[in-house]
């Protein structure tokens, strides 16, 4: 629900619960002033047809309303002393309506010479149905068009405020860390909303700030780190070129080893963070099924090393625009995987389609965690030689060009990449 | 032959001069781009080593001004960088060869006797040890006199290892040489091992004279005994 159409509605229902208690008492306020005023009438009646009874003693005998609206009837004295001025709604059958109509009356007893005479004096009351009909039915036209009015400002007005929030709603749901577009205030005259802009915008700069100054940390650490690991690997080379004997050349090897480890890990950092930091430029239309045919000649002899059967399966082309290296680097990978997280008298396949490639491999009888699988340094297993980059480069790769990737088991391993 | 190493790093520069040196090289060096730009003016270099990143100057202006001076052959740039830019304007410059670090000490010795070999400085065009010549640009092998067939990998292991005879060469670099940079798991040592057993094999068979040693789990060494 909006936040327009929430305030709306809630508004609506308290103004009907107002209106409602509104009208009520309206009503009741109203009444009391419609009896009010029909009474001053009847008590004004009375007097007059006490001051005419005066004149015309003959209109002592009205015993019946008929065409008037009194009727007049002798009481006894003792009876007409306990006679108090008396209102009461009561109902009288009317010529006009065919119908028993509510008529206010008024009961009251007078003297004339020596004698009691009881007066009743009635009105035509108004039709409290009708008065509750015409009521409810003018608030109810008050209530629609206060509908219609809220429509129509939200429409207009409301909308018209809320705007530069809806703009910044929009913004920020297009907004990206790793691909920032200048975050502009919108200029409005509410202040609010101006401060909420000032500080999403501070927000997101200092967000991107720390997001750059980190992508480019990774990178200028693993650059740093390159000088040192050369110089090492290469003292190393130098000492283990001299005369040693076999222990400490056993050292000498895991040193080595373990600073090769290094190196390759950080040669992978670096290659992640380049492709996270869009470093590498050149695109050119490349004939993918080309790259895939040079990496599985490139990664035969790994294979049949370790009896892996390479399977190519070629039922369509992938041509993409993209960076060169970049393309050799996603498929690369992608076979290394499928040959490493493998087992001897495996294979890997690879399936090739209408911009579709994807690596099939046997390997581990059950599923990977898909939702980890392309995380960095993720491992399966500990597997002390692997980088734990290689997917994640894959997924950055893919990323940086809008190819989406995902992993299936069924039996085997799948990677599917659609460009 | 005389190689200028040019680079700042004074840890770095030692390793490079101290294993060149072992190769019977004249070796030279200069630690700023003044001193480089200096020496390259005065003195005429075979190879030089160039470090992209120079604390008083880039080493591409550096190698703009070997352009000028028609003394741009032989250079091998050696970065720290490994950016693509850099390889890219340095080859266009005219470099040679273009070598990221880190790297190993046999495949800089490979890189600096291809590009003698490139400037025909070498002389002939074939490595000879023993009874065994490996024609370059046949890639032929012949133990004497008699030829040895190898397939392209075997070869390129007996000229990666020949080129860095008596040296300790580690796996790691051999795989790379050889199989290309991504090769680098660690179960494919086992497999280049089985490769070497083939060549050994092949070596004795036709009776040549070197022999490829192993050296516990670091590597292989080339030598005539």
């Amino acid at each position: 629900m909006k936040l327009l159409h929430y305030t709306s509605l809630w508004f609506l229902v308290a103004l009907f619960l107002i209106l409602l208690v509104w009208a009520g008492s309206f009503y009741f306020i109203m009444l009391d002033e419609i009896y009010d005023s029909m009474d001053d009438g009847l008590e004004n009646q009375k007097e007059l047809i006490i001051q005419k009874a005066a004149q015309d003693p003959s209109i002592l005998k009205r015993s019946d309303f008929d065409e008037g609206n009194y009727q007049i009837r002798k009481i006894p004295a003792s009876l007409a002393l306990t006679y108090r001025d008396i209102y009461a709604d009561t109902l009288m059958y009317m010529q006009v309506e065919q119908d028993f109509e509510p008529v206010r009356l008024l009961t009251t007893a007078f003297g004339h010479q020596g004698e009691y005479y009881e007066l009743r004096v009635i009105t035509s009351m108004v039709e409290e149905d009708d008065l509750i009909e015409d009521l409810l039915f003018s608030l109810l036209v008050l209530f629609l068009g206060i509908i219609a009015s809220m429509v129509i400002l939200n429409d207009l007005l409301l909308k018209k405020i809320w705007q530069p929030f809806y703009l910044l709603l929009e913004r920020l749901r297009n907004f990206r860390l790793d691909d920032p577009q200048p975050f502009y205030a919108t200029d409005s005259k509410i202040e609010e909303f101006r401060l909420l802009d000032n500080s999403i915008q501070k927000l997101l700069e200092k967000n991107v700030q720390i997001f750059n100054d980190q992508k480019q940390f990774i990178e200028n650490a693993a650059h740093e780190l390159q000088t040192p690991l050369a110089i090492s690997l290469n003292k190393l080379e130098l000492m283990v070129n001299q005369p040693m004997d076999e222990e400490q050349l056993t050292l000498a090897a895991s040193v080595m080893d373990n600073l090769e480890r290094l190196i390759r890990l950080n040669k992978s950092l670096l290659l992640l963070s380049r492709i996270n930091n869009q470093q590498y430029a050149g695109e050119e239309e490349i004939d993918l099924n080309a790259v895939v045919k040079k990496t599985l000649r490139d990664f035969s002899d790994q294979a049949d090393y370790k009896n892996i059967h390479l399977i190519l399966d070629e039922n369509g082309n992938v041509k993409t625009k993209m960076n060169p290296d970049l393309a050799h680097m996603l498929v690369i990978n992608l076979v290394k995987n499928a040959i490493v997280h493998n087992h001897p008298g495996g294979e890997v396949q690879v399936f090739l389609e209408d911009q579709a490639l994807t690596v099939f491999n046997t390997g581990k009888t059950e599923a990977l965690d898909e939702t980890r699988i392309f995380e960095r340094f993720y491992k399966q297993g500990s597997d002390g030689s692997s980088t734990g980059l290689g997917l994640a480069i894959v997924k950055a790769i893919a990323d940086l060009y809008g190819f989406n990737i995902t992993y299936h088991f069924d039996e085997r391993h799948e990677f599917r990449v659609i460009f | 032959m005389k190689i200028l190493i040019v680079e700042d790093e004074p840890d770095m520069r030692r390793n490079l001069a101290q294993s060149l040196e072992e190769e019977k090289y004249v070796i030279e060096t200069a630690s700023d781009y003044d001193t480089a730009l200096e020496k390259v003016g005065v003195y005429d270099y075979d190879c030089i080593l160039l470090d992209i990143s120079l604390p008083d100057g880039n080493g591409l202006d550096l190698l703009r001004e070997l352009k000028k001076l028609n003394k741009a052959e032989g250079v091998i740039i050696v970065s720290a960088k490994d950016s693509l830019d850099d390889k890219i304007k340095g080859l266009d410059l005219g470099a040679d060869d273009y070598l990221p670090k880190p790297f190993h000490m046999a495949e800089l010795h490979a890189r600096v006797k291809a590009v003698f070999r490139r400037r025909k400085l070498d002389g002939n065009q074939s490595v000879q040890l023993g009874n065994l010549t490996l024609d370059l640009p046949s890639r032929n092998v012949t133990v004497g006199g008699t030829e040895l067939v190898l397939n392209r990998k075997e070869y390129d292991i007996l000229l990666y290892l020949l080129t860095n005879k008596d040296r300790l060469v580690q796996k790691t670099s051999l795989a790379e040489h050889v199989w290309g940079d991504y090769i680098d798991e660690a179960d494919s040592f086992e497999f280049i091992y089985s490769q070497i057993k083939n060549l050994r094999r092949k070596l004795r068979d036709a009776q040549a004279d070197i022999e490829i040693q192993s050296i516990y789990g670091i590597g292989y060494k080339l030598h005539l005994p």
